[in-house]
């Protein structure tokens, strides 16, 4: 044996083993990967909802109501007589559900003390960014109270 | 016939060679030995969140629509379910307070030098997932602040740069904090999470075990002069009566303030006022709610105390080696560190008191010291039980 023959069998084996062992592992842990996160399932999109109409109490008492727009919360709130806005209840700053404070009227999450105004801009607290509008459309219907419809802007 | 079945047992287990390492392991004695008994207090109550969790989980269904109905089952008509409950909450956040006491106390011992830095990084990294525990569980009753710190929590991952959007759908199980994530959150507080804690607190106590106790360098003189102290029987007895003393203590909050329920989560409503999660999470979920809403290179600027507070927590468990300087005494030793330490402290309870908007914290921190220091004085001169 001339002493330098083995040497690059032994490297070639140690390479072959190394990559199998890496290959092996590769065929266990993406599966795995793959299997923790979660698949992205398509929701039905929602283009627009009826939202009750205009003599609900719940504007009378707290001068807003939460709809579900989806599966996503949307404000309703009434601005002033006759008038409604409706913006994506999810605060922009860490997802919380925001609320409206009728006596101050401004928009306001209670996690984090974040307050956005009746535009639904962000004006002061750590949101980012201002709330998501939607479109509110009044439905008369003879002399029943308008219908609140809510759609996406 | 019971030595024989001893000599059986000895002889596959090697029972002796234990007992024998046992028998020679023994404790500094000085006058802060007090603080040894932290760390085994911790213990005391995982080992009580393991049986209580193990009985919640005969009747706790992790399901958007049992959830909060199950463990309202628990609280009104299982018998002794209230207790059971009550004993798991309380133990929850005993745990969490020891194990900061216990932190705080090896950080200004310096306890962390060498060669016990790997002791120190395993504890760092056990207070994290006691914490995981905290944040896990806490959803589990399906409750308003469950719902809402769960989203908050679960958000706050999407700071992290590049991998943030995959990592909150991973935490959430989907886009949305729903019944999925529930199911996730259950999973790791009940199997994911006790089995690497099991792992590391293995380790950890190995650790403990074989490279014994640290000496605070200022008591160095002061334990060469006393004998110490013989682990088996009389250091495993004080601590034992400090666990009973401890159950009864748990016993009576878990009695007296039965832990709340709350409302049912409901997935189209506004967050309650004054909402806030656990006194642990108090001074971070602060700092949150001080930062002002915009932006900068196009990172919001909420990205940065959660990046920062990331970072502390890497920091922390690095401590033992960055100190370069733990070893040196007198005149030689850094103050660095233990300064760093002290303002950390103080900002985390700074920020507790104000995000409590009360002094409650400050007073809990100072009793707590107070006592620990009369328990240090009481026993600073105890003299051995060999009896010198």
């Amino acid at each position: 044996m001339d002493g330098s023959a083995p040497l690059p069998r032994r490297r070639f084996l140690n390479w072959f083993l190394g990559t199998s062992v890496g290959a092996l592992m590769a065929a266990i842990i993406y599966p795995i990967a793959r299997f923790a996160s979660p698949p992205r399932i398509p929701e039905a999109t929602t283009n627009q909802v009826e939202a009750g109409d205009v003599s609900d109490a719940a504007f009378a008492q707290k001068g807003f109501k939460i709809i579900r727009f989806g599966a996503e919360p949307v404000i309703l709130l009434k601005a002033a007589e006759g008038e409604y806005r409706a913006f994506s209840a999810t605060c922009t700053h860490l997802d919380c559900i925001v609320g409206f404070q009728k006596d101050r009227s401004r928009i306001f999450c209670n996690c984090h003390g974040g307050a956005y105004d009746l535009n639904g801009r962000n004006v002061s607290g750590p949101p980012p960014r201002p709330l998501v509008p939607y479109k509110v459309n009044l439905v008369a219907k003879g002399s029943e109270p308008a219908k609140i419809v809510v759609s996406k802007a | 016939m019971l030595a024989r079945a001893r000599s059986w047992l000895d002889d596959r287990l090697g029972l002796s060679t234990i007992a024998e390492f046992a028998s020679h392991k023994t404790v500094p004695v000085h006058r802060y030995s007090v603080f040894y008994y932290l760390g085994g207090m911790t213990l005391f109550f995982f080992l009580v969140q393991v049986c209580t969790g193990v009985l919640l989980m005969l009747y706790y269904r992790p399901s958007a629509n049992e959830a909060f109905e199950s463990v309202e089952f628990i609280m009104t008509v299982v018998p002794f379910g209230w207790l059971i409950r009550s004993i798991h909450s309380w133990s929850a956040n005993l745990m969490v307070f020891f194990a900061v006491a216990h932190m705080v106390s090896v950080f200004f011992m310096k306890a962390y030098r060498a060669p016990r830095e790997l002791t120190w990084a395993s504890g760092a990294l056990l207070l994290f997932l006691i914490m995981g525990f905290g944040f896990s569980g806490y959803l589990l009753p399906w409750n308003q602040l469950a719902f809402f710190a769960t989203k908050v929590g679960t958000d706050i991952a999407g700071a992290v740069p590049f991998v943030g959007e995959w990592m909150v759908r991973f935490l959430r199980g989907g886009d949305r904090v729903s019944g999925g994530t529930l199911s996730r959150f259950y999973g790791w507080h009940v199997a994911l999470l006790p089995a690497i804690t099991t792992v590391i607190l293995v380790v950890h106590l190995a650790l403990v075990q074989v490279k014994g106790m640290s000496t605070p360098k200022v008591c160095d003189e002061e334990a060469k002069r006393r004998p110490p102290m013989k682990f088996f029987p009389h250091f495993a007895l004080r601590d034992l009566s400090g666990w009973i003393f401890a159950l009864g203590v748990l016993a009576a909050l878990a009695a007296l303030f039965p832990w709340e329920l709350g409302e049912k989560a409901d997935l189209f409503a506004p967050a309650y006022e004054n909402i806030r999660p656990e006194w642990y999470f108090v001074f971070m979920f602060q700092t949150l709610k001080l930062v002002p809403g915009g932006e900068i290179f196009g990172l919001e600027y909420e990205a940065i105390p959660i990046m920062l507070f990331g970072a502390a927590g890497l920091l922390l468990v690095l401590i033992p080696f960055l100190d370069r300087g733990a070893q040196r005494t007198g005149r030689r030793s850094k103050k660095g560190w233990t300064l760093g330490g002290v303002a950390a402290l103080l900002f985390a309870l700074g920020m507790t008191c104000w995000g409590y908007a009360s002094l409650l914290p400050l007073y809990v921190v100072l009793i707590s010291g107070l006592l620990l220091s009369l328990l240090a004085f009481i026993t600073r001169g105890s003299r051995n039980p060999e009896g010198r």
